[in-house]
């Protein structure tokens, strides 16, 4: 359990650093999951025991309760969304959109070659909300 | 107490929400989006800053949990064998529509640069959106909402909006969704199958680096 949370944290320490010491534009907490992401592929060792693993799912599970206190924050800004009110709705519908339909038809075209990789059907996906 | 209180009432939203959704399985009922409402009620008559003051226990997790976003990737990275680079492509394209057609459809109507700057990078996961918005100089909590309310929208109509573009191929349907509604709308793609929710996953974790590169080049050119 602490193990697992020293290693999300000193990622995210060291994500951080780096950020400050190079300048580069992203966030730290970013920059950790990368480092992370590095970690875990070198090391290869993907039991459910793993102590990164269960305290990162535990996190995962409830990732919406992290932003609440955010979401909440909105309220300093309802000025704002009354008075911007259409550029607001259909900026966010329409990227929305927009998006969607980008990804979906370049993939589209792409995919036509590249068949169903084996064993896709029916593994485990997780849930994070 | 006030701190006490705040963490409590926040936590004890969640947890209704988390009630709601298990007795509805409504995509409006997400847990962050009641346990809003909810706080939001409770705290009328506190100024948001001693709320946040007292929640900054809660809101410090965010930064280890977008960490552990690298879990679910790593789970999910060997199914991008074969289409590495069809997936970067779209994704890439996928966010540089998103965040430059949400900039200037806001310019076009009328909106502030501030809210350009808010509206920008609201399609990834909602800690990024609110870390991003915070560089880019927009609003961290009122992009945390865009997120939220784009990430319902998806859930809610995503499925059907990508039939009638006639896009059918499970692991497009999944990284379409995954690009543009993150967590939220990966939890709806599990609904519909394993692998529409795998390949959304895997798309909001990469969305999210991909986006976080854009950011720099789209605030260039259009801020």
């Amino acid at each position: 359990m602490i193990v697992g949370l020293l290693w999300l944290l000193g990622c995210q320490l060291a994500g951080t650093a780096i950020v400050e010491l190079t300048g580069i534009p992203l966030p730290g907490p970013v920059v950790g999951m990368l480092l992370l992401f590095v970690v875990l592929v070198l090391r290869r060792r993907d039991g459910e025991d793993d102590p990164v693993i269960q305290v990162g799912d535990y996190f995962l599970s409830h990732l919406q309760l992290f932003f609440i206190p955010a979401g909440v924050g909105v309220i300093a800004y309802l000025a704002v969304i009354r008075d911007a009110a259409v550029p607001i709705v259909v900026a966010l519908l329409g990227s929305w959109f927009l998006g969607l339909a980008t990804v979906g038809w370049v993939l589209n075209l792409f995919l036509r070659r590249v068949p169903s990789v084996a064993g896709t059907e029916g593994a485990p996906g997780e849930e994070i909300e | 107490m006030s701190i006490i209180l705040w963490l409590f009432v926040t936590v004890a939203a969640y947890e209704f929400g988390r009630w709601l959704r298990a007795r509805t399985h409504s995509p409006l009922a997400q847990p962050v989006a009641v346990a809003i409402v909810g706080t939001l009620l409770a705290v009328s008559g506190t100024s948001y800053d001693d709320y946040a003051d007292a929640t900054t226990l809660i809101s410090f997790l965010l930064g280890p949990a977008t960490v552990a976003l690298a879990i679910p990737l790593y789970h999910q990275v060997a199914r991008l064998k074969g289409m590495v680079v069809p997936v970067l492509v779209s994704l890439t394209a996928g966010a540089l529509v998103s965040m430059v057609s949400g900039i200037l459809l806001v310019r076009w109507l009328g909106g502030s640069d501030v809210l350009e700057r808010t509206m920008a990078p609201k399609a990834v996961t909602t800690p990024v959106t609110i870390e991003l918005t915070d560089r880019l100089g927009g609003y961290p909590e009122l992009s945390a909402a865009f997120a939220i309310v784009i990430g319902i929208v998806g859930a809610m109509v995503a499925p059907r909006v990508l039939t009638q573009l006639r896009i059918r191929d499970p692991r497009a349907r999944g990284i379409a969704v995954g690009a543009v509604s993150h967590g939220i709308g990966t939890a709806r793609m599990l609904e519909e199958s394993r692998v529409e929710g795998a390949f959304s996953g895997l798309a909001m974790g990469l969305t999210a680096v991909v986006t976080c590169l854009m950011v720099p080049l789209v605030a260039y050119f259009l801020l």
